[in-house]
């Protein structure tokens, strides 16, 4: 955020700034609470614990990777969840109209991409906060797909394309949606890490004037991003709605905050500019394996809850916490003088 | 519109020859300009929308408004809505977000059921306190954790949605709280009315009338508004920056923890999924209403009639001839169609701000 900081953080060697992160934070705990599960959790380590672990978690997984770019270009997408229940409605209501699932899945994918380019578009180029637009959109795609089938269900559906969903690769217990979720996770780590394109949506974050000046098309990053997560939540909203069979208008109701929940664990700020997909993605798997766990041990789904939010609250508060304590200690080496960085007087992005 | 210390302001020729004023003061009435003014806001638009489709659907259906039925439902539904819009409103102002209010309304709906049944002899006014108390400590938290830690709010109370949320859900497991559990004059209380006005809505609009005249007259209530439109000058400028953000929180969680009680009032049975996505319509109220979601501006009036046009839309759709399961998409179209014609309203302001600005120059 401040300039300052910037500075200090080139104050350490390079392993220390390679290995001392938040991602490798979450990472290790990830690790850490893996392996304590399997050690003492009964059937942790059985073959259906990580089918469904990952089955569980692969909506979220896959709509974590578009979520990341939107944050930290310091927007947020609300609608997501929104437009996994849309897509689901449209593959039910198209499939059961005589479309076959290929191309009923086609057409729930653009439609996806239409609600995210609706959203772009409002954010983008009209320049409306997108906290505001999606809230609206949420409700606006929620409300046609809760139009269009009301309290029905479509639960018919091809039998080779609802074992697709459920399948796993070969003799092992990955569950086959991992195979795009993987070629969906490369592309983004290209796209944000290896790009021209990611550096400019790093350089909107920190700061969208600049990067406008730089030569960022900050529009088109924004409406691109929004496109993106349309259409990877509609995919999102298609697996849903193979793996239990049923297109449902309130179909992953509330998923919304448990992406943002598991990027902003995963060390993405909330600001924009700063975070890492391999943190995010160990942010989702720590929160599903936290769940899985627990429900092992027959502990209630609601202490998972109180547990998700108090990671959340911890993962925000660590670095204050931290840098405070790390005033009141005694310095061991000699450090660049550390301007105090103005106070800040509020937490400024809602 | 204009709080009293401008009007004598502008009258009493505060302005010397050296200081170069952007907008001239006005040189009309106080009682003309309280007038157009109330005729060019915000609040006005929202309330033509709402009074529209109240006539609308009333004409359809004469009994939207006019039965006994209907009226006291036009006004007791919206009414539990309407505080926690006005609490939002106060915490959106100051440019932070509550997500934690639906939470915080399930825990002191429960817990009111609870201190009916393990407490008999508690007098009803003692459950009020402690609920409100309940859920200032829980907005406290939330204040605290926003001040202190300079972190979003956005994370925070995202955070702490899900930890209330929790917490009531290890309480109440799939318990449920009945009517039969609780004293009848509690329940009394829900479908009382005075003047054919339900207490219900008497109590909401009692909280909005004081939050909405502090807001709008004391000095401490107009910080709330620097705060939001300018963080890092309101610190410069000296407010206690910190102080205002923890007291918007507590009072947000407060009145969640007010709606708790009045939900059970009114429908009588409580479980542990109370309130579950009402947090987002609370914003949506609040951005309806026409508070900017990036602080500094609107205000509670706005917010409350925001509030009581979502609610009255959603119970008119079906006398329009619309099937309520599109009631969500009319809701979104309507946020849509808000922040649009926020951003239109600036746009024309900025404008005359900059052509006062070249003119002067």
């Amino acid at each position: 955020m401040s300039s300052t900081r910037t500075y200090t953080a080139y104050a350490r060697p390079l392993w220390w700034r390679t290995l001392v992160t938040r991602e490798s934070a979450v990472i290790t705990l990830t690790a850490l609470v893996i392996v304590y599960s399997i050690l003492n959790v009964p059937n942790f380590d059985g073959p259906l614990t990580l089918k469904f672990l990952l089955q569980d978690i692969a909506p979220i997984l896959l709509i974590a990777l578009p979520m990341t770019l939107i944050i930290v270009t310091g927007e947020i997408d609300l609608s997501v969840a929104s437009i996994v229940g849309l897509s689901s409605v449209l593959l039910g209501v198209l499939h059961e109209g005589g479309l076959s699932i290929p191309v009923a899945g086609l057409l729930a994918l653009l439609a996806g991409a239409a609600c995210g380019a609706l959203n772009g578009f409002l954010i983008a180029y009209v320049g409306l906060p997108s906290l505001a637009v999606t809230i609206g959109t949420l409700a606006l795609f929620r409300g046609v797909a809760v139009g269009l089938l009301g309290t029905k269900a479509v639960t018919e559906f091809t039998e080779r394309w609802t074992d697709l969903a459920t399948g796993t690769i070969g003799p092992t217990s990955i569950p086959l949606v991992m195979i795009p979720f993987v070629v969906l996770a490369i592309g983004f780590s290209l796209l944000l890490h290896f790009s021209t394109f990611g550096r400019g949506v790093y350089d909107i974050g920190l700061n969208d004037e600049a990067a406008h000046f730089t030569g960022v098309d900050v529009a088109r990053t924004k409406l691109i991003l929004f496109v993106l997560s349309g259409a990877v939540s509609a995919f999102a909203g298609i697996y849903y709605t193979l793996r239990f069979g049923s297109a449902r208008g309130d179909n992953a109701t509330g998923m919304e905050l448990q992406v943002i929940a598991a990027v902003l664990l995963g060390g993405v700020s909330i600001f924009g500019g700063r975070g890492r997909l391999h943190g995010v993605i160990a942010g989702v798997v720590l929160i599903g394996v936290i769940a899985s766990a627990l429900r092992l041990e027959s502990v209630t789904v609601n202490v998972t809850n109180i547990i998700i939010g108090l990671l959340l609250v911890a993962s925000v508060i660590a670095t204050p916490l931290l840098s405070w304590a790390a005033t009141r200690l005694p310095r061991r080496s000699p450090r660049p003088e550390e301007t105090t960085p103005p106070k800040q007087a509020t937490p400024a992005g809602v | 519109m204009t709080p009293p210390t401008e009007v004598t302001h502008a009258d009493g020729s505060g302005a010397t020859a050296s200081e170069v004023l952007l907008v001239q003061p006005s040189t009309l009435s106080p009682a003309r300009r309280t007038i157009t003014g109330l005729l060019r806001s915000r609040e006005l638009s929202i309330f033509m929308v709402l009074i529209a489709v109240t006539i609308v659907a009333t004409a359809k259906n004469e009994n939207f408004l006019f039965s006994a039925d209907g009226w006291r439902n036009f006004l007791v539904n919206p009414s539990l809505l309407l505080l926690l819009a006005v609490g939002q409103a106060v915490v959106v102002i100051t440019r932070n977000v509550d997500l934690s209010v639906g939470s915080i309304m399930a825990l002191t709906a429960y817990l009111t059921g609870r201190l009916f049944i393990d407490q008999p002899g508690l007098p009803i006014i003692a459950v009020f306190a402690l609920c409100l108390l309940a859920g200032a400590l829980l907005g406290l938290v939330n204040g605290l954790l926003v001040a202190y830690f300079n972190v979003p709010s956005l994370v925070i109370t995202l955070g702490t949605l899900y930890i209330y949320r929790g917490i009531v859900l290890s309480w109440a497991g799939s318990d449920r709280v009945n009517a039969g559990d609780m004293p009848s004059d509690f329940l009394a209380l829900g479908n009382k009315a005075f003047l054919t006005i339900p207490v219900l809505t008497i109590i909401s609009l009692v909280v909005l009338a004081v939050v909405g005249y502090y807001l709008h007259t004391a000095r401490t209530g107009r910080e709330f508004y620097a705060i939001g439109s300018d963080p890092d000058a309101a610190v410069l400028y000296g407010l206690d920056v910190r102080r205002r953000i923890i007291t918007a929180f507590v009072l947000s969680g407060a009145l969640a923890g007010l709606v708790g009680v009045l939900y059970t009032a009114r429908y009588g049975t409580v479980s542990s999924g109370v309130g579950s996505g009402i947090e987002l319509q609370a914003v949506a109220a609040v951005v309806i209403g026409g508070v900017a979601i990036f602080g500094g501006s609107g205000t509670v009036w706005g917010a409350a009639i925001g509030a009581f046009l979502l609610v009255t839309i959603n119970r008119a759709l079906p006398s329009l001839g619309i099937e309520d399961f599109w009631q969500r998409a009319v809701v979104g179209v309507l946020i849509l169609g808000a922040i649009v014609l926020d951003r239109v309203l600036s746009k024309r302001q900025e404008s005359k701000l900059a052509d006062a600005r070249e003119l002067s120059a």
